[in-house]
C-alpha cells in the first residue's frame, strides 16, 4: 500500500509484523467461523430438511413471484412516484415565492423526520383503510409510505442537482431571454437529472430495503414470504439466510448499474451528498 | 407528571394521546433508551471496523469490507427476525435471558436487548463508512507535511490527522445517528413498546382519532430529530476551524 494519510509506505520491518498481525487475525477469523459453522451444525440448522423448501421448484417459484417480484414491484412503483413527488416539491422549494418555498420546505422535513413504519401504519389504517383484499391494502401502504419518505429526499436530492448546476447556465439562459419556466425545465433540469439518476438508483436500495418495514403491517413480498416457510419446515435460519442472501444480491446489482450510470453520465465524480434533517443547508428559506 | 383527564365529554382529536400522556412519555422514554444504548454500542463497534478498513492489515481490512457491504444492504428488519426468531436457536446467550434490568417504570429484558443487538449491528456499519468519509476527507498533504517535520506516527494522528478527520465525520455521523433513531421504530414490532409499539395500540384502541395520534407521534419523532440536529450543528459550529 503507498503512502496515504494514515501511514507512510511500510518499510520491510513493518511489512514482516503487518503479515503476522495478519496471520493472527486470519486465523481468529477462520476460527470465528468454524464455531458459527460448529453451533450451525450441532444446532441441526444444516441438516437437508432444513434447505430442502430452497431446492424445491414449488418453493422457489413462490419466493421469486410471490416475494421477489412483489417487492421489486413495490420499490420501482414507489420510487418512480417518489421521482414525481421529488421533482415538485424540489422545484417548490427553489421557488421565488415565500408561500411555495415554505409549504414545501416543512412538508419535506417533515416526511423526512417521521419513521416510515409509522407512515405505513398511518395508511394501513387510515388512507387505505376500506382497500380489498388485504394484499392491495398493504400493498399502496407501503407505496405510499415509501412515496412520501424517499420522495421527500429526493426532492433534497433535485433541489441539490440543480444547485449544481454552473450557475451560468442559467444567467445565460435568463441573458437570451427565457422565461423562469423555460429556465427550469429546459435549462437547469436536464442537466440536473444526468447528475441524479445515481442518487436516485441509490435511493431504489433505500426503497428496496425498506419494503420489508411492510411486516409492520400485514407484510408483502420477501420478508412475508419467509413467514409461511419457515411456519411450514421450522427453518428460521435456513430461511432468513436465503431471504436476506436474495435481498443483498438484488442491492448489489443496483448498487453496480447506480455505479456504472455515475461513470457513464457524470464521470468520476462522487455521488451527490444530501444533508441531514433540519440542517441549515445555504439556499434554505 | 402525567395528567389524566378522566373522561372529557368531548373527544378532540387527540384525547386518546392527552388521556394517556404517561403512557405516550413513557414509549418515547423507551425510545429515547433504545437510541442511546444503540448509538454508544455502534459508536464504539464503528470506530472498530472503521479502524480495521483504513489499517494496514490486508485480512482486517477485507473483512470489514465485507461486513459493511453485507450488512448495508440487508434490510433492518431481516435483521432484527434473526435476533427473534434465528439467533437463540443457535446461541444461547442470544436468548438474552440474561438481561433483567429494571430502572424505574422502565424493564429492560430479552426484547430490548434484541432489538439494541439488531439495531448496534446494523448502524455499525455506516458509523464505519462515517467516519472512514471523515478519514478520507483530509488531505494527503497535511499528514505528510506532518511526517516532514519529523512528528512521529502518534504525533501524526493525534496531532493532525485525528483532529480533522473528526470534525469531518461529524455531519455524516449526525445523519447516521437520525436515522439510528428512526430506525429505532422497528423495535416497536418486535416486542419493545416504544413510541411506534404504543401508535399502533392507540391507533386500535381508539379508532375515530387515528390522524391525531399519528400526528402526536409523528410530533415527538420531529423534536427528537431536530434536537439531534440541533447538537450536531452546534458541535460542528463549535469545532469549526476559521
Amino acid at each position: 500500500m503507498s503512502a496515504g494519510v494514515l501511514f507512510d509506505a511500510p518499510g520491510p520491518a513493518t511489512v514482516a509484523r503487518h503479515r503476522t498481525y495478519s496471520i493472527v487475525a486470519g486465523i481468529a477469523l477462520v476460527a470465528g467461523v468454524a464455531f458459527v459453522l460448529w453451533r450451525l451444525y450441532a444446532t441441526g440448522q444444516l441438516e437437508y430438511d432444513k434447505w430442502e423448501p430452497f431446492l424445491t421448484p414449488r418453493y422457489i417459484e413462490a419466493i421469486l413471484v410471490d416475494g421477489l417480484m412483489v417487492t421489486l414491484q413495490m420499490a420501482f412503483s414507489a420510487v418512480i412516484l417518489a421521482v414525481v413527488f421529488g421533482v415538485l416539491f424540489g422545484v417548490g422549494k427553489l421557488s421565488d415565492h415565500a408561500w411555495v418555498r415554505w409549504p414545501c420546505w416543512l412538508v419535506v422535513e417533515f416526511f423526512r423526520a417521521v419513521p416510515v413504519i409509522m407512515l405505513m401504519i398511518f395508511c394501513f389504517y387510515t388512507v387505505f383503510g376500506d382497500f380489498d383484499p388485504l394484499s392491495r391494502r398493504t400493498y399502496w401502504s407501503v407505496v405510499l409510505a415509501l412515496t412520501l419518505y424517499n420522495g421527500a429526499v429526493l426532492a433534497e436530492v433535485f433541489r441539490a442537482g440543480i444547485n449544481a448546476v454552473p450557475r451560468g447556465q442559467a444567467e445565460a439562459a435568463y441573458a437570451i431571454g427565457m422565461r423562469k419556466t423555460q429556465v427550469m425545465t429546459i435549462v437547469l433540469l436536464p442537466q440536473a437529472v444526468k447528475i441524479m439518476i445515481p442518487a436516485i438508483i441509490s435511493q431504489m436500495v433505500v426503497a428496496l430495503k425498506d419494503t420489508s418495514l411492510g411486516y409492520a403491517v400485514a407484510g408483502l413480498g420477501l420478508t412475508r414470504i419467509a413467514k409461511p416457510i419457515y411456519q411450514q419446515f421450522a427453518n428460521h435460519v435456513p430461511t432468513i439466510i436465503v431471504i436476506t442472501a436474495i435481498y443483498v444480491i438484488v442491492n448489489l446489482l443496483l448498487t453496480a448499474i447506480a455505479m456504472w450510470l455515475q461513470r457513464r453520465l457524470v464521470g468520476e465524480k462522487k455521488v451527490l451528498e444530501v444533508g441531514m434533517v433540519g440542517e441549515q443547508v445555504p439556499g434554505r428559506p | 407528571m402525567p395528567a389524566r383527564f378522566g373522561n372529557p365529554p368531548e373527544r378532540s382529536g387527540v384525547s386518546a394521546v392527552l388521556d394517556n400522556l404517561d403512557l405516550y412519555f413513557k414509549a418515547f422514554g423507551y425510545t429515547v433508551f433504545l437510541f442511546l444504548v444503540s448509538a454508544v454500542l455502534a459508536l464504539v463497534l464503528g470506530t472498530v471496523l472503521a479502524a480495521m478498513r483504513v489499517g494496514p492489515v490486508s485480512v482486517l481490512r477485507t473483512f470489514g469490507t465485507a461486513y459493511v457491504t453485507l450488512v448495508r444492504n440487508t434490510p433492518l428488519v431481516m435483521i432484527f427476525l434473526f435476533f427473534q426468531l434465528g439467533a437463540p436457536k443457535i446461541f444461547d446467550t442470544l436468548r438474552f435471558t440474561w438481561v433483567d434490568i429494571h430502572i424505574g417504570p422502565y424493564d429492560f429484558t430479552s426484547f430490548f436487548s434484541a432489538a439494541v443487538a439488531a439495531l448496534s449491528l446494523y448502524t455499525a456499519a455506516f458509523i464505519c463508512e462515517a467516519i472512514r468519509a471523515g478519514v478520507n476527507a483530509v488531505p494527503l498533504g497535511q499528514a505528510e507535511a506532518a511526517r516532514a517535520i519529523g512528528l512521529p506516527f502518534g504525533g501524526v494522528m493525534s496531532q493532525v490527522v485525528l483532529p480533522q478527520a473528526f470534525r469531518a465525520s461529524v455531519p455524516p455521523l449526525a445523519s447516521t445517528l437520525i436515522a439510528l433513531l428512526k430506525n429505532t421504530s422497528i423495535a416497536g414490532v418486535f416486542g419493545v413498546i416504544e413510541a411506534v409499539g404504543r401508535m399502533k395500540g392507540f391507533t386500535n384502541d381508539y379508532a375515530d382519532e387515528r390522524v391525531g395520534i399519528f400526528v402526536a407521534f409523528a410530533l415527538g419523532y420531529v423534536v427528537l430529530v431536530e434536537i439531534v440536529s440541533l447538537l450536531s450543528t452546534l458541535l460542528e459550529r463549535r469545532w469549526k476551524v476559521a
